[in-house]
């Protein structure tokens, strides 16, 4: 299917885009596509990213066309289930590919993170449709790199709204983000013209808690030996969890599940039995951002969890559904999401908690705190993890999405491998 | 039974022969743009049973088949102690990146540190300064040893120091003076690396920057220790994977 027409009606610099699509293609073929004995269930998975960028920019724009709205978003903090509630369409903007970065560079410093850097140079080189298709853009105050850009990306595309996270969890912080909370319903019922009543809310809650059962049904399959799907493949599950169709990503996550379930009974695994298995913890990985992984994995050892907001932390807790009215929903979904434990928050000690129980439960023999460049509070927060972990082999590393340091962290990563035997 | 070990780093190639645990012979060269000749002309050169290869460019081996490989950091480990029984920390300036290992009572590595992406601190920032103060690399330790004052070099980075250095001759400083400050630049990062975790003796310098007599000198200073130099340090990895390979198999 040619989607020229499309893309050009959404303002994409169609050359810059061509190209973008060709190195995703190699990308993916080089990356996925040469994995062993994948799950059939994947199948699915590679079409929607074959698709990326036609069939559910389509399907977005037609929900558009039918007066659906459609709102961007960067952070596991900004509940989508109230967007969901007014019939909205909720897509993660995280972009985790060095694109754009000169464009970038000529409105923020240089040394900001790669997450940052390239979620604004994929808007300024004209190679994001989904950024094209939003009718709001929600930011949030979690990092200093964040919020400063934020303000930038509204004076570029003038739909920016900002939620303020607190930086602490007591008392004070609690009632100002249930504040942020209520607002947001309002300003999602205002440009939709529509009032949110209990039912929306809980048929809301309803889809992204099974998008969050279904995502922890898959994480607790990786706790098996050998294990029956790769770190890439789940890797890659999470990251489309952020841009699918709900519905249809929570069942098509459920049946890879099912396959899953069959491949334990049969002993059927992607990395032999006793093969090393590594938790990867700290910053998100936004789509296509695939490098660590495809590191760790090519040296024979196996990724069975990520401790991340593309992971474990966009989908350990459910939202309480047992509500009966709308403000009560709205509290209880403060309180869900107020547990989620970014390193912007001080103190921060349930994800060393977390950390510690992920590597328990998904019997890792080691813990790669993973974090971007100039992402000070993971990278600050390394030194806690490590503490934390004691005798468990630990090891940090900063990088970003250039692949010019691929064969220092391959001898870093096998390094790490060889201590663990 | 003869075991080789092939350590291929950004600069020199390098290769250890061993046999029952004795080391018989070794051989460096360049790496070139062509490392995949270099290696084949040292497997034909010192034929084994057993071989394994090691270094920046140990994958480059496959072709072979059946050379194993180990990180250079596995391989540091096991040749740091057979030159040096009693070794718990090495410290080597490679020539794209500097590291810091802590071995444990047997042996094995307990802890590692490593540069990050950039060429500051390595041993082709030193290659690169002697050259902009026409040295041979042989002769600009021991030259920035005579240096009568001392300066500071502010910047670290391969590009901004290397214009410092520019300003600094413009300025009539001496070049033993500026080529101390280099050597002292070098050692403060390789140092603060050291100091992230205990540092237990012996301390071990290896790798080709450790022929450096300036070198050995102010880490010495700042680490407040005696630190061992073998009598070929540039051949601590080739040598470990060797005997990695003898005990070990292939």
């Amino acid at each position: 299917m040619d989607y020229t027409e499309m893309w050009r009606n959404l303002g994409l610099n169609l050359e810059n885009h061509a190209g973008l699509l060709a190195v995703l293609s190699d990308g993916y073929k080089n990356i996925y596509l040469s994995q062993k004995g994948r799950p059939k269930a994947m199948e699915y998975f590679d079409f929607v990213i074959s698709e990326v960028h036609g069939l559910r920019i389509k399907e977005i724009a037609d929900a558009k066309q039918a007066g659906r709205k459609v709102v961007g978003t960067f952070c596991v903090y900004v509940p989508e289930e109230i967007v969901l509630a007014v019939d909205g369409v909720c897509i993660g903007l995280c972009a985790g590919a060095e694109v754009g970065s000169d464009e970038a560079e000529k409105f923020i410093p240089r040394n900001t993170c790669a997450l940052i850097k390239a979620f604004m140079g994929f808007k300024l080189a004209g190679l994001c449709p989904y950024v094209e298709l939003t009718d709001l853009i929600v930011g949030e105050t979690t990092c200093d790199g964040k919020k400063k850009a934020y303000e930038i990306f509204q004076d570029i595309t003038g739909k920016v709204y900002v939620m303020e996270i607190p930086n602490m969890k007591n008392e004070e912080s609690k009632k100002l983000w249930h504040g942020e909370v209520v607002k947001f319903k309002e300003t999602v019922e205002a440009i939709t013209g529509k009032t949110i009543r209990v039912a929306d809310l809980k048929k809301g809650a309803a889809l992204v808690n099974g998008k969050r059962r279904a995502l922890q049904r898959l994480s607790g399959l990786r706790e098996t030996d050998p294990v029956p799907i790769s770190g890439l493949d789940a890797l890659l599950v999470n990251q489309i969890s952020f841009y699918d169709d709900p519905v249809r990503f929570t069942q098509m996550t459920n049946k890879l599940c099912d396959e899953l379930e069959e491949r334990i009974k049969q002993g059927i695994g992607v990395a032999p039995k006793g093969a090393r298995r590594v938790l990867i913890s700290g910053s998100p990985m936004a789509i296509p951002n695939w490098k660590l992984h495809s590191i760790v994995e090519g040296s024979g050892a196996a990724v069975v969890g990520e401790e991340s907001c593309v992971g474990e932390r966009n989908f350990r807790d459910l939202l309480d559904e047992n509500f009966s009215t709308v403000d009560e929903g709205l509290q209880k979904m403060a309180d869900r999401y107020l547990e989620i434990d970014c390193a912007c928050f001080t103190p921060n000690d349930e994800r060393l908690q977390n950390i510690k129980s992920m590597t328990q439960k998904l019997h890792a023999d080691g813990v790669i705190h993973y974090a971007l460049q100039f992402c000070t509070p993971y990278m600050m927060e390394a030194y806690k993890v490590e503490k934390a972990l004691g005798q468990i082999p630990f090891m940090r590393l900063e990088t970003d999405y250039s692949m010019e340091d691929v064969g220092q962290l391959k001898t870093r990563v096998e390094a790490f491998l060889e201590m663990m035997k | 039974m003869k075991a080789l070990g092939i350590d291929i780093g950004s600069r020199y190639i390098k290769g250890a022969l061993v046999e029952k645990g004795e080391w018989i012979d070794f051989k460096r060269s360049e790496t070139t743009f062509n490392p995949l000749e270099k290696c084949n002309e040292m497997l034909k050169e010192m034929p084994a049973d057993r071989v394994i290869a090691t270094g920046y460019g140990r994958h480059l081996l496959k072709v072979h088949g059946d050379v194993r490989t180990i990180t250079e950091i596995k391989a540091f480990a096991k040749g740091a102690r057979a030159f040096f029984p009693d070794c718990h920390t090495i410290i080597d300036i490679g020539g794209q990146d500097t590291k810091v290992i802590a071995l444990n009572e047997q042996g094995n590595v307990w802890k590692f540190e490593m540069n990050d992406r950039c060429a500051a601190g390595t041993g082709k920032f030193l290659e690169i300064m002697a050259k902009n103060l026409d040295y041979s690399l042989e002769e600009f330790g021991s030259e920035a040893l005579t240096a009568r004052q001392e300066i500071q070099l502010s910047s670290m980075c391969t590009v901004f120091a290397e214009s410092e250095v520019v300003s600094l001759t413009a300025k009539g400083v001496e070049r033993e003076e500026i080529a101390m400050a280099i050597h002292r630049a070098v050692i403060n990062r390789l140092a603060s690396m050291a100091k992230r975790f205990p540092l237990r003796e012996e301390v071990v310098f290896a790798g080709g920057c450790a022929h450096n007599p300036c070198l050995k000198k102010l880490l010495e200073q700042s680490l407040k220790r005696n630190i061992q130099v073998a009598c070929a340090p540039e051949m601590t990895g080739a040598l470990g994977a060797a005997l990695f390979a003898e005990q070990h198999g292939i």
